[in-house]
């Protein structure tokens, strides 16, 4: 790793799709960075941006409609200027993915064993022996039990837990340094989806792999989590560690997704506030801040909200915040009026 | 699985029971009921200059005065183990599988069945080995290549042989290929494979590609689709997340998955046409059960027809057996206990 650099750094990524009804922006200038054996959760309504993002990173967008710039640094190296072998070669190596439905994203038509096989043997010259070896004992680690059994079943033999660990599995057989987890939970019972984060955050821990988990879910990020990401209209609108944005989170937005959030120790259920309106389109973003059409505090910019697009200003430490209200004035709403509601 | 192949064999006989009873039917009910006689029947055995009394005669000794069930019965039991026809001089004895006497010919229905299979045969293997190679390929490089020039162009020639009926490309083929450029065989020349491999290629070769282009046509088309929809499927891109080479996703994942649903239609078509490729071997004269099955209805030859329906109908039941059992191997998700 060369030093001194983030193990992964996004300068100012922008992924945009041409499409028959206009130019998609779904990224839009989007800049982080990541550290092995950290988390980063990115979170965002459908359409933010956030899956485009991850897809961007492994290389997976359609090439032939998007067009991509800004730079991905992994390890040194810049995934956005490199060619197309040599990303495929990093693909499933060196980064990998875990994707939300576990049974649409195995192919039904090979064992699970025949999956992960085919994973390792992309990247190892290796014999069937071996590969398979390496396959049952990986299961055999995500939980499956019995995984020289299981190894040679199919995927529509397997609850959609034990899929969801056959696919960890895969994406963790070539030992990668980046995993991606988009939505790796959603399609998951509510009482496997702890086991499997449970299973995330042990395996992150033993590989020390550097973990993007990509949620619309705040529990999910609560659970994993070490810096969180909120993305709006394909921008970041507040970055913070977790922590911060659990406890004095400054976006408005943050503040409708965490009053959109059932939670089990506020006794009111009838107390989660949605945010009004809809996502916004990503071919016509509103002018100025891409949210104000849907927030409370607009007329408190003073006419900025729907005129001038807010900047990514530093709130402090390493809290980022794009938004046109003050700073103080973004604290004293927290504290005032939606803690206590939140917590009512 | 092993009951399952029992239960499809068990109901696989029954249709073809079925079939030969409704055909048996059409034939010989069918044509009572608008006025049709055993004498008529007879006539056609022995032509129409013989007496009254001959006609009387044959139709006694070919049962046709016996209720139809019993023709039934009789006809089937000759299936299974042979009949005995009785005509004038002495007693003939007709082996088991027994479809009967051509009322034309006076020649046994089976053994010509048996020399006109191999024609058929040969035809409907080499092109479906054309179509499979053309279509398959075809259509995964169009909907790879989706909307590019060579996928246009593609898609426009398959809509024209799809359109294209053979009576038509067949005659222009033969027209062109075979008259005007001397470069393949005349229609009629068809010489079997044990006698001549080269003569028997030759023949053969115009026939299949004007039944390949029909049929690469459609398969291209369905290729296309299916590979299409799989290939905006997720484990495609898990695929490619997992850094597979793209030409391993395309074939591996994508075409595997599309290969499915053609299978199906594959044993279908290929059933279908070993029943004879009527329009085909009759453009191009071959021998083989399509041209005798036109033959035999021209010319009013019941046991003949009745034996080539009978043989068509087997083999699309047979193809279907084939086929169902094929898909519990292809796709594991359909496999039963």
């Amino acid at each position: 790793m060369s030093a001194g650099l983030p193990f992964l750094e996004v300068k100012d990524l922008k992924i945009h799709f041409k499409t028959d009804d206009g130019l998609v922006r779904s990224v839009d200038g989007l800049s982080f960075s990541l550290e092995r054996g950290r988390t980063l959760g990115i979170v965002g309504e459908s359409g933010s941006g956030k899956s485009v993002t991850s897809l961007g990173i492994m290389g997976l967008y359609n090439k032939r409609n998007a067009e991509v710039s800004g730079e991905i640094w992994l390890d040194g190296e810049d995934i956005v200027s490199a060619g197309e072998e040599a990303v495929r070669k990093l693909r499933g190596d060196k980064l990998s993915m875990i994707f939300q439905d576990p049974l649409s994203a195995m192919h039904p038509y090979y064992t699970v064993g025949k999956q992960i096989m085919e994973a390792y043997r992309v990247h190892h010259k290796a014999s069937m022996k071996v590969a398979r070896k390496h396959a049952i004992d990986m299961l055999g680690r995500v939980g499956i039990p019995q995984p020289d059994r299981r190894v040679d079943d199919y995927p529509h033999q397997f609850s959609g837990g034990m899929r969801q660990r056959a696919m960890i599995a895969m994406s963790l057989i070539n030992n990668p340094q980046l995993l991606i987890a988009d939505e790796p939970t959603t399609a998951l019972d509510v009482t496997v989806q702890a086991q499997i984060l449970d299973l995330m955050h042990d395996l992150q821990e033993e590989f020390n792999s550097a973990l993007i988990v990509i949620t619309h879910d705040l529990g999910v990020v609560a659970e994993l989590a070490d810096d969180v990401l909120v993305m709006y209209g394909g921008k970041c609108v507040e970055f913070a560690d977790a922590t911060t944005v659990f406890d004095r989170p400054e976006h408005p937005y943050t503040w409708g997704l965490l009053g959109s959030m059932p939670r089990m120790d506020r006794p009111n259920l009838d107390r989660l506030v949605p945010i009004p309106g809809m996502p916004p389109s990503m071919i016509n973003l509103p002018t100025g801040c891409a949210f104000h059409p849907r927030c409370a505090y607009e007329q408190q910019t003073g006419g900025l909200g729907s005129t001038l697009r807010p900047e990514l200003n530093r709130a402090g430490g390493d809290h980022l915040v794009r938004c046109h209200l003050p700073k103080e004035e973004r604290q004293r709403i927290w504290l005032q009026e939606i803690k206590p509601k939140l917590e009512a | 699985m092993f009951t399952y192949i029992i239960r499809r064999l068990l109901a696989a006989v029954l249709l073809l029971f079925i079939v030969s009873a409704a055909t048996f039917a059409i034939f010989f009910l069918i044509p009572r009921l608008v006025g049709s006689t055993p004498e008529t029947l007879a006539t056609r055995y022995v032509g129409r200059a013989a007496t009254p009394e001959t006609v009387n005669l044959i139709a006694h000794r070919l049962g046709f005065y016996d209720p139809v069930w019993l023709q039934y019965g009789r006809w089937i039991k000759g299936i299974f183990v042979g009949a005995d026809y009785s005509f004038g001089a002495g007693v003939e004895h007709c082996p088991a599988p027994c479809f009967g006497y051509s009322f034309v010919t006076h020649q046994p229905v089976w053994p010509e069945l048996l020399d006109r299979l191999p024609v058929t045969l040969s035809l409907a293997i080499g092109a479906s080995i054309l179509w499979l190679t053309f279509g398959l390929s075809t259509g995964v490089v169009s909907a790879l290549r989706r909307g590019s020039v060579l996928d246009r162009t593609a898609m426009s020639f398959s809509l024209a042989g799809v359109s294209l009926p053979i009576f038509f490309t067949g005659m222009v083929a033969l027209l062109l290929f075979s008259y005007k450029l001397g470069w393949t065989a005349p229609g009629g020349t068809y010489t079997p494979f044990t006698e001549d491999p080269g003569q028997w290629f030759y023949a053969l070769l115009l026939p299949w590609l004007v039944l390949a282009l029909q049929f690469s046509a459609q398969y291209a088309r369905l290729t296309r689709a299916g590979m299409l929809d799989t290939m905006s499927e997720d484990y495609i891109r898990t695929a490619r997340a997992k850094g597979l080479r793209e030409r391993d996703v395309d074939i591996k994942h994508g075409l595997r998955a599309a290969l499915t649903p053609i299978l199906t239609i594959f044993g279908l078509d290929f059933g279908l046409l070993l029943g004879g490729a009527v329009l085909t071997e009759q453009v191009f004269s071959l021998p083989g059960l399509g041209k005798y099955a036109v033959d035999a209805i021209t010319t009013n030859d019941l046991p003949k027809v009745l034996g080539v329906t009978l043989m068509a109908a087997f083999f699309v039941v047979i193809a279907n057996l084939v086929v169902d059992l094929l898909y519990a191997v292809v796709d594991p998700r359909v496999r039963v206990g």
